[in-house]
C-alpha cells in the first residue's frame, strides 16, 4: 500500500478505537443512578429521610426486583435510586415504608435493632395509605423467625446501625401486595428511627442483610448485588 | 556460596594480568551481604509486618525476617555480579571479536545446584518448624486440625462471613453474637471459620490469622493474643460487590474487661430475647433450614439445583 | 513416518487446483473477518433464540429476570457461526466431498497483500503477525482496565466508579492478562519463528495453528461483553459459589476463558508435533534453540493444564444454566472442588507466563554478550524442571483455605523447590556474562531487566510459599506486587525484548531505536515504582480487590497510582514507535542486523514463503560464538540427495532422535 493509504487506514482503526471507546463510556454515563441530595433540607442538625421498599412486581422497568426507592424531598416523587446525601453530625430521622411481605433472615442475629438512638424502632402497620391498623410500637427485637414479622434490613455497617425493617400484615399483603413500583397504595408498614451521621464525610454502604434475590444463589445475587435496588451508598457532605 | 569457586580466568589477552575478578565480586558481595543481613536483623525485624500482638504474629514476623536474611545475600550476589559485569565487560567500539567460548563449567554448575538446594531445603525445614510450633501459624486449617496449642483453656470464637459482614459467636458465653470480636489477652483462642453463602476469609492482620470461611465448613484456626489494643478485622477473599468495605474492628483487653463486656453482652441479648431467637450453636449453619421453625425454608417443587430458589419475594412461605 | 513430509514435494510449483476459483471471486465473496462477523452476529441469534426456546419454563428466570441459557448458547454458537464465516470448515467439507485440499504452502503463495492478514490463513508466518497485532490490542485493553482501577484506587473513600463498576473492571483487567497474555509469546513469536529455527518450511497443523488465533478475538469480545451486560464480580479466578450466585456477567466469563483454553491447548499441541518432527536434518535435540526449548515445555503446560480449565468452566456454565450444583456446598457440590480445577490449571498457567521469558532471554543474551550459552543442558533441565514441578505446586494456592493440612509442608516443599530450576536460568545468564563483551542494545536491556525483575519476583515467591509468613502475605496485595513482578517484569518484558529483537526479522523493518531506548527506561523505571511499594502495601495489611483501604496507606497508593499511569504512557511510547516504524516510515533492515548465529537470522528479511528455499542441514549449535573455525550454522543450500538421504536415515531410527 502507499504511503497516504497506510496513514489513511490508520486514522480510520484509530476512529473506530474512539468511537468503542465513545460507546462504553457513554454507556455507562447514561445509566449512572441520581443521587438524592437531602442536605439542603437539613435544619438545625436534623434531616428526614424516606424510603420505601417494593416486592418483586410487575412494574414497568426490568429487571423487576424488589427495590428500595428515596423520595426526593422537594417534588416527593420516589426515585428508583438507592443513593442519597446527608450532612454530617446530624439527626438522621429516618422513615421507611416497607411494602414488602415477609422473609426469614440468613442470620437472625439482625433481628436485633442496633444502632439507632434509643435503641429501638417505632412500627406502625397500614391496611392502606391513610389506614392504620393499630397505633405505633416500639421494638428493640423483630424476629424475623417468628410471626413473619421482617421483610429486610436496612444497614450502614461502618456506623454500626443494624435495622430490621417489619413487614406488612401478612394476611393482608398476601391478598394485594402491591402490584406497581413505586408503590403507593396497598397494606405496608411504616417505620421510623433515628441516628447520628459521623463528624466526617465520607461515602458508607448501607445494604439489606436478608436474601431476598429471588432466583440467584442463597437469595444473594441480583437485587442485593447491584446499586438501585437493595443496597447503596449514603454520602456524608459538609 | 558459588563464587569463590568461578572458573579460573584466562590470561588476558591485552597483556596485561588479569585481576581475579571471581574474587573481587566475593569481597564486594561479603561485605553488602554482611551489612544487609545486619540491618534486616537489627533494624528492620522489630518493625517488620504483623507486628507482635499475638503468638502467631509474633512466629510469623520471625519467619519473614529469617527469610529475609537469607534472601537479602542471594539478591545481592546476583546484583553484584550484574553490576560487576556491565561495569568491566562493556564492548569496546572496534572491538568486534567474540567473547572466550565458555560453554559450561561442571564443577560451578554443580556448586550452584547444591547450594540452592541447601537454602531451599533449610528454608523448607525452617517453615515447617515454623508452621507447626505456633499450631499452624494462625492459618485455617480446616475442619480436622492437626497442629493444635497445649492447654485446655481455649476461648473458642466462631467467625461467621456473610455477604458483607463478619459476626462473631461466643459457644462459651451462651451463643451470643456480636460484630465486634473481643478477645482476651494470654488466652489461646480458637477460631471456627465459617459463611453463610460464598467464601470469605477472615484476616484479622494484627493477630495474624488468616481463614478462608466456606459454606457448610467449619475451618479452625489458632492464635494467642500477646498484647491488648486494637486491631482490623477485613475479609481477604473476593466475596462480591463490597467486598472492599467488609472490615470491622476488634479488640484484646484484659481477661476481666473481656469476662465483663461477654457477659454483659450475653445478658442483654438473653433479656431482649435475642439468645433464644439465634438458631442453637453449630459448626456450620445451613441457612436454608430454620431451626426454629422445624423446617426448610426451601419448598419449591421441581428446582433443586444451584440456582435453584431460596426465599421467594413476592410470594413467601408462611411459617 | 517422518519420509513422507514433504521436503522435495514443497517445492513443487504451486498447484492450481483449488485455489484458483476462490481467487477469481472478488474479495468480498472471499471468507475472512467481515464474513466471520457476519457468521457471528447470525449464530448469536440463533444461540440465543435456541437457549430461549429450550429453558422456557424454568421458573427460575421469571423469578431473577435473567436466563443464562440464552445467553451461553447465544455466544457459544455466536463462535461457531464466526469460525464458519471465517471459513474454518471450508477444508473440511472438501475433504468430506472428496475433493482436493490445498496444502499450506499453496495457500500461502496464492494470497498475498494486506488482505491476507484478515482472512483464515494457513501460513505461519502470516499466523505470528496476526498474534502480534491480536496481543498488542489485548494488552493494551487489559492495560487501560488496569489504569481504572488504580484511577479509583487514588483514594481510600471517595468513589469514582461504583462498587460493581469497581469488579467488573478489575475482573477485566486480571481475566483478559491471563487468559490472553498466555500466548503473548507462544502465538507470536513461537508461531513465527519456531520453523524457522527449526529448519522447517512450515508448521505441523496449520489449520489447528489458524484456529487458536481465531478463538483469540472471539474470546477476547465475548470477555469485553461482560461489560454491557454488568460485568463479573469474581476477578480473574471466579471462585464459585460467588459465580454461581453472580448475574449474567458472569457466563461472558466462563465462555471466554473456556474459548481461550481451547486455543491454547490447540497451539501446545501444534507446537509440540512440530517440533518433534519437523526438525531439519542435523537440529539434534542439543542443538535446538533455547527459545524452541522454552516453546516445548510451555506447550506441555499448555496440554496437559488447560483441558482441567475447560473442564472447570463447563462445569461453571452448567451450575449457572441448568442450574447442577457442582460448586455449592449446601446443595452437595463442593466449592474446593473448583479451587482445585481452577487452580490444577491455574498453576501451571502461571509458569504458561514465565517460561517463554527464559527463552527468549536465553536467546537474546548470547547474541550480544558474543559468547556461548553457559551450561545450555541446564538452561535446558530449569525449563523442564520448572514445567514438571508446576503440576505439583497448585495447593500453595489454597493455604489457608482449609483443606489437607497435612500436606502443607508437602505443598511448601514442592513451591520452594521449584526456586532450584528456576536458579538455572540465573545460572546459565551469569556464566553467559563472565567476561562478556555485553553490547546494551534495546533488546539486550529488556533481557537484563527480565533478570532484574524476575529476581525480586522469584524471591517474594519462596516468601509466599512458606505457610507461616504466607499466612499474611495470601490475598493481599504482596501476592498481587509478586506475580506482577514475575509475570509482568518478566514475560511482558521479555515479550517487548522480543519484539525489538525480532521484528526486523519478521517484518523486515527497523524499529526506531531512540524512541525504543526511552521505552525501555521509562518502562523499567515505572514498572518497579508501580510495584516495588505494593509489597510494602500488601505487608501493611491491604487485601487484593478492594476500593476502600486503610487512611495511612493513601500516600503510597497515590504513588503506585501515579506511577501507573506512567507506566501505561511508556507502553503508548511503544505503540507509538510500533506504528510509526511499520506502517509509516517503514526503514528496510538488512536480513541478520544482530550478527546472529541463529538459523532464523540466516535467510532474508522478512522470511521469503515457504521459509527455506531449500531444507537446510544444520551443521552447529545456535551459540557457537567465539568458537575458532565454528562451521556455519546451516548449509542452506544442501548438495541434491543430502536431504531425503538424512530422512531416509533418520526415519531407520523408530524415534526419529538424532541425538
Amino acid at each position: 500500500m502507499s504511503l497516504p493509504a497506510r496513514i489513511v487506514t490508520l486514522l480510520v482503526a484509530f476512529a473506530a478505537v474512539v468511537a468503542g471507546a465513545v460507546f462504553i463510556v457513554i454507556h455507562y454515563l447514561g445509566g449512572s443512578l441520581e443521587v438524592v441530595n437531602y442536605a439542603p433540607e437539613a435544619s438545625g442538625g436534623v434531616v428526614n429521610v424516606v424510603l420505601q421498599e417494593d416486592p418483586q412486581n410487575n412494574s414497568a422497568s426490568r429487571p423487576d426486583w424488589v427495590s428500595y426507592f428515596v423520595q426526593d424531598p422537594k417534588t416527593k416523587a420516589w426515585v428508583h435510586t438507592t443513593l442519597f446525601q446527608v450532612p454530617k453530625n446530624t439527626r438522621v430521622n429516618m422513615t421507611i415504608l416497607g411494602y414488602d411481605g415477609c422473609t426469614p433472615a440468613r442470620n437472625n442475629y439482625w433481628s436485633q435493632v442496633q444502632g439507632t438512638i434509643g435503641g429501638n424502632v417505632s412500627v406502625q402497620q397500614f391496611k392502606t395509605v391513610g389506614q392504620p391498623l393499630g397505633p405505633a410500637k416500639n421494638f428493640s427485637v423483630i424476629n424475623t423467625w417468628s410471626h413473619c414479622s421482617a421483610g429486610h434490613t436496612f444497614a450502614i455497617p461502618s456506623l454500626d446501625l443494624y435495622v430490621p425493617m417489619a413487614s406488612p400484615n401478612t394476611l393482608l399483603f398476601n391478598k394485594q401486595p402491591c402490584s406497581t413500583s413505586p408503590c403507593t397504595a396497598g397494606p405496608h408498614s411504616l417505620e421510623k428511627f433515628s441516628f447520628m451521621t459521623p463528624d466526617h464525610t465520607g461515602t458508607f454502604r448501607w445494604q439489606c442483610f436478608i436474601p431476598c434475590g429471588g432466583g440467584f444463589l442463597d437469595g444473594n445475587g441480583g437485587p442485593m448485588q447491584t446499586l438501585g435496588y437493595m443496597m447503596g451508598n449514603m454520602e456524608v457532605s459538609a | 556460596m558459588a563464587e569463590s569457586q568461578a572458573p579460573a580466568a584466562p590470561a588476558g589477552s591485552d597483556g596485561r594480568a588479569e585481576p581475579n575478578h571471581g574474587l573481587r565480586i566475593f569481597l564486594i558481595w561479603i561485605v553488602l551481604a554482611l551489612v544487609a543481613d545486619l540491618l534486616i536483623w537489627f533494624v528492620w525485624y522489630p518493625h517488620l509486618p504483623p507486628g507482635r500482638m499475638s503468638e502467631s504474629a509474633e512466629h510469623q514476623q520471625l519467619d519473614i525476617a529469617v527469610l529475609a536474611l537469607a534472601a537479602a545475600p542471594v539478591m545481592l550476589f546476583v546484583w553484584t555480579y550484574f553490576g560487576y559485569t556491565l561495569v568491566n565487560w562493556r564492548h569496546r567500539d572496534g572491538d568486534d571479536d567474540d567473547g572466550p567460548p565458555i560453554f559450561g563449567h561442571t564443577g560451578l554448575q554443580a556448586t550452584w545446584i547444591g547450594g540452592t538446594a541447601v537454602i531451599v531445603l533449610a528454608a523448607f525445614v525452617f517453615g515447617t518448624v515454623e508452621l507447626i510450633v505456633p499450631a499452624g501459624a494462625g492459618a485455617g486449617e480446616g475442619p480436622l486440625p492437626v497442629w493444635k496449642p497445649s492447654g485446655h483453656n481455649l476461648l473458642q470464637v466462631q467467625v461467621i462471613g456473610q455477604q458483607w459482614q463478619f459476626t462473631y459467636r461466643y459457644p462459651q458465653f451462651g451463643g451470643m453474637e456480636s460484630t465486634t470480636l473481643v478477645l482476651p489477652d494470654n488466652r489461646p483462642v480458637e477460631f471456627h471459620v465459617t459463611s453463610l453463602d460464598v467464601i470469605h476469609s477472615f484476616w484479622a492482620y494484627l493477630l495474624a490469622v488468616k481463614a478462608d470461611a466456606n459454606p457448610n465448613v467449619d475451618n479452625v484456626a489458632y492464635t494467642t493474643p500477646k498484647h491488648t489494643g486494637g486491631f482490623t478485622v477485613r475479609c481477604s477473599e473476593l466475596c462480591g460487590i463490597w467486598h472492599g468495605a467488609m472490615f470491622d474492628s476488634g479488640r484484646v483487653t484484659t481477661p476481666t474487661a473481656f469476662q465483663a463486656w461477654a457477659r454483659a453482652t450475653e445478658l442483654r441479648e438473653h433479656q431482649l430475647g435475642v439468645l433464644a431467637a439465634l438458631p442453637p450453636y453449630a459448626l456450620t449453619y445451613d441457612p436454608t433450614v430454620v431451626p426454629q421453625l422445624g423446617q426448610e425454608v426451601v419448598k419449591v417443587a421441581g428446582i433443586t439445583g444451584a440456582n435453584g430458589y431460596y426465599y421467594p419475594p413476592s410470594d413467601p412461605e408462611q411459617p | 513416518m517422518s519420509i513422507d513430509i514433504e521436503p522435495e514435494k514443497a517445492q513443487e510449483p504451486a498447484g492450481s487446483g483449488p485455489i484458483g476459483p476462490r481467487l477469481a471471486r472478488p474479495w468480498w465473496m472471499r471468507p475472512a473477518m467481515h464474513t466471520g462477523i457476519i457468521g457471528a452476529i447470525l449464530g448469536y441469534f440463533i444461540g440465543h433464540w435456541l437457549g430461549n426456546f429450550l429453558s422456557w419454563e424454568y421458573a427460575r428466570n421469571a423469578l431473577s429476570d435473567m436466563n443464562d441459557f440464552p445467553l451461553v448458547l447465544g455466544y457459544v454458537i455466536a463462535v461457531v457461526g464466526w469460525l464458519a464465516g471465517l471459513g474454518v470448515f471450508n477444508d473440511l467439507g472438501r475433504q468430506i466431498l472428496g475433493k482436493p485440499v490445498p496444502a499450506a504452502e499453496e495457500e500461502e503463495e496464492a494470497f498475498g497483500g494486506v488482505a491476507r492478514y484478515f482472512r483464515f490463513s494457513l501460513d505461519h508466518k502470516v499466523v505470528g503477525i496476526q498474534y502480534l497485532v491480536g496481543m498488542i490490542i489485548y494488552f493494551c485493553t487489559a492495560g487501560l482496565f488496569a489504569m481504572a482501577i488504580r484511577t479509583e484506587l487514588l483514594s481510600p473513600s471517595y468513589h469514582i466508579m461504583s462498587s460493581s463498576a469497581y469488579l467488573m473492571v478489575v475482573g477485566e483487567h486480571g481475566t483478559m492478562m491471563m487468559m490472553l497474555m498466555s500466548s503473548v509469546v507462544l502465538g507470536p513469536f513461537g508461531n513465527y519463528l519456531m520453523p524457522l529455527m527449526i529448519g522447517s518450511k512450515r508448521m505441523a497443523f496449520p489449520r489447528l495453528e489458524a484456529l487458536s488465533f481465531w478463538l483469540t478475538p472471539a474470546a477476547f469480545i465475548i470477555l469485553l461483553s461482560s461489560v454491557l451486560i454488568g460485568g463479573f464480580p469474581t476477578g480473574w479466578t471466579g471462585y464459585a459459589p460467588l459465580s454461581v450466585q453472580a448475574m449474567e456477567g458472569m457466563d461472558a466469563y466462563a465462555v471466554a476463558f473456556g474459548l481461550m483454553g481451547i486455543s491454547i491447548c490447540l497451539a501446545g499441541f501444534n507446537i509440540i508435533v512440530t517440533v518433534i518432527n519437523y526438525r531439519a536434518p542435523g537440529m539434534r535435540w542439543s542443538r535446538l534453540p533455547m527459545f524452541v526449548w522454552s516453546m516445548v515445555t510451555v506447550s506441555f503446560l499448555m496440554v496437559l493444564a488447560t483441558p482441567v480449565l475447560i473442564g472447570g468452566m463447563y462445569l461453571l456454565i452448567l451450575d449457572r444454566t441448568v442450574q447442577t450444583a457442582n460448586f455449592v456446598n449446601t446443595l452437595g457440590g463442593s466449592s474446593y472442588l473448583y479451587e482445585n480445577l481452577f487452580w490444577f490449571f491455574g498453576h501451571p498457567e502461571v509458569y504458561i507466563l514465565a517460561l517463554p521469558g527464559f527463552g527468549i532471554v536465553s536467546e537474546i543474551i548470547p547474541v550480544f554478550c558474543r559468547k556461548p550459552l553457559f551450561g545450555y543442558r541446564v538452561a535446558g533441565a530449569g525449563m523442564i524442571g520448572v514445567a514438571l514441578l508446576s503440576f505439583f505446586v497448585w495447593q500453595h494456592h489454597l493455604f489457608v483455605s482449609g483443606i489437607n493440612p497435612e500436606m502443607r509442608p508437602l505443598f511448601m516443599l514442592t513451591t520452594e523447590l521449584i526456586s532450584i530450576p528456576t536458579g538455572f536460568i540465573y545460572l546459565v545468564a551469569m556464566g553467559t556474562f563472565w567476561k562478556a563483551k555485553l553490547r546494551l542494545t534495546v533488546p539486550m536491556l529488556f533481557a537484563l531487566a527480565l533478570y532484574f525483575n524476575f529476581l525480586i519476583g522469584g524471591i517474594s515467591g519462596v516468601f509466599l510459599s512458606d505457610v507461616p509468613a504466607d499466612t499474611t502475605e495470601h490475598g493481599s496485595f504482596f501476592v498481587m506486587a509478586h506475580f506482577h513482578y514475575t509475570i509482568m517484569g518478566g514475560l511482558i518484558f521479555a515479550f517487548f525484548g522480543a519484539c525489538y529483537y525480532w521484528l526486523p526479522k519478521m517484518m523486515g523493518i527497523k524499529l526506531n531505536q531512540k524512541l525504543g531506548y526511552l521505552h525501555f527506561w521509562t518502562m523499567f523505571i515505572f514498572f518497579n515504582s508501580t510495584f516495588l511499594p505494593l509489597f510494602a502495601v500488601g505487608m501493611a495489611g491491604q487485601p487484593r480487590r478492594v476500593f476502600e483501604y486503610a487512611t495511612n496507606l493513601t500516600p503510597l497508593n497515590d504513588w503506585v497510582s501515579i506511577s501507573s499511569f506512567l507506566l501505561g504512557a511508556s507502553i503508548l511510547i511503544f505503540v507509538i514507535n510500533f506504528i510509526w516504524s511499520t506502517v509509516i516510515v517503514r526503514e528496510r533492515e538488512v536480513a541478520n542486523p544482530w550478527n546472529s548465529r541463529g538459523l532464523e537470522w540466516q535467510v532474508a528479511a522478512p522470511p521469503p514463503p515457504g521459509n527455506f528455499e531449500h531444507i537446510p542441514v544444520v551443521l552447529s549449535g545456535p551459540y557457537d560464538y567465539g568458537v575458532k573455525d565454528a562451521p556455519a550454522v546451516a548449509d542452506l543450500h544442501p548438495p541434491v540427495g543430502v536431504v531425503s538421504a538424512s530422512y531416509a536415515s533418520a526415519g531407520t531410527a523408530s524415534t526419529g532422535v538424532e541425538a
